[in-house]
């Protein structure tokens, strides 16, 4: 009788190069990602623009005004509208005060979605002027010769 | 004699399961959570309420105006630049422009003394294409450079 002497062993599979790969992955996704994108709001895609260039040095004191597609006002994550809107900037103002700075002194920053209506944008900017602000920006986003998404 | 019956040494292997579950993990969430950075800008503009700026106007003798007109759907129908009809040819809007301005803003033509544009739309225009009017008003690349054009914008009263 045929004694079988074989022992089977276990075929193992390399691991090392998938594991290398994945370590690649994720430090490349960590290096990328950024969390510093706090200014974006969900409900505002801007509009794109070739001339687009980001400021050179932070603004001394920047007040961020998101205004979606339905007209609708984001001050430091509260809803407003055009018309209520002032009460949100005095709070602001009296934020600038308190730091010996006025309403000459702040930059409204203003991200409205790409398809508001040009008229809430201004009725936004009229509030604001209301309020004695000067200096605006209207925000958009680095053109990157994609069109027709959103 | 003692007859050695030792097993040979058991190879200890490290368990790779839990690593590469956590690894799967961590990269699933990366990747979800991943977008490719979109460079933001700002157009400046330097607004007061209408009024109180009035005398710094008198030095321009023709100011330019832009007048966007906009269907129900809040689509770009014309443009009108100084009464100038350019339907919506924007490339058009920017040579007139240049024609208009190209000649007196030299490169060491202050920001306070730039010619200003003022631009005039329906109140249901939206909102990108007064962006691309901006764009197209203030300046022109080439290149990498950035040739500037009209610095200064205001907006006119908003039509309800």
């Amino acid at each position: 009788m045929r004694v079988k002497n074989k022992s089977t062993e276990l075929a193992e599979a390399d691991l090392t190069p998938m594991i290398d790969m994945t370590f690649q992955l994720i430090a490349f996704f960590m290096v990328l990602i950024n969390f510093a994108q706090t200014e974006s709001h969900d409900l505002v895609k801007l509009p794109s623009s070739q001339l687009i260039k980001p400021p050179d040095q932070p603004f001394e004191f920047p007040i961020m005004l998101h205004i979606t597609q339905d007209a609708r006002v984001f001050l430091g994550g509260k809803d407003y509208t055009a018309e209520t809107l002032s009460s949100g900037l005095r709070a602001e103002l009296a934020v600038a005060r308190a730091q010996d700075m006025g309403p000459k002194d702040a930059n409204v920053i203003i991200r409205a979605h790409r398809n508001t209506a040009a008229g809430e944008v201004q009725e936004v900017i009229r509030a604001c002027q209301a309020l004695e602000f000067v200096n605006f920006g209207l925000r958009a986003k680095e053109d990157l010769g994609r069109k027709g998404e959103g | 004699m003692k007859i050695r019956n030792k097993e040979a040494p058991t190879k200890t292997e490290l368990s790779m399961t839990s690593m590469i579950d956590v690894v799967f993990l961590l990269l699933i969430f990366f990747i979800l959570t991943f977008k490719i950075v979109e460079l933001e800008g700002d157009f400046g503009i330097k607004m007061p309420l209408a009024g109180a700026s009035s005398s710094s106007m008198d030095d321009f003798d023709v100011p330019i105006t832009l007048r966007m007109t906009a269907d129900a759907d809040g689509n770009l129908i014309s443009m009108k630049l100084n009464e100038t009809n350019l339907g919506t040819d924007f490339e058009q809007l920017r040579s007139m422009v240049t024609s208009l301005v190209g000649n007196q803003a030299g490169p060491d033509a202050s920001e306070e003394d730039g010619p200003e544009v003022e631009i005039d739309t329906d109140f249901n225009l939206r909102y990108e294409y007064v962006i691309e009017a901006i764009t197209h008003v203030s300046g022109r690349k080439e290149g990498d450079q950035i040739i500037k054009l009209i610095e200064k914008i205001k907006f006119a009263a908003p039509r309800r």
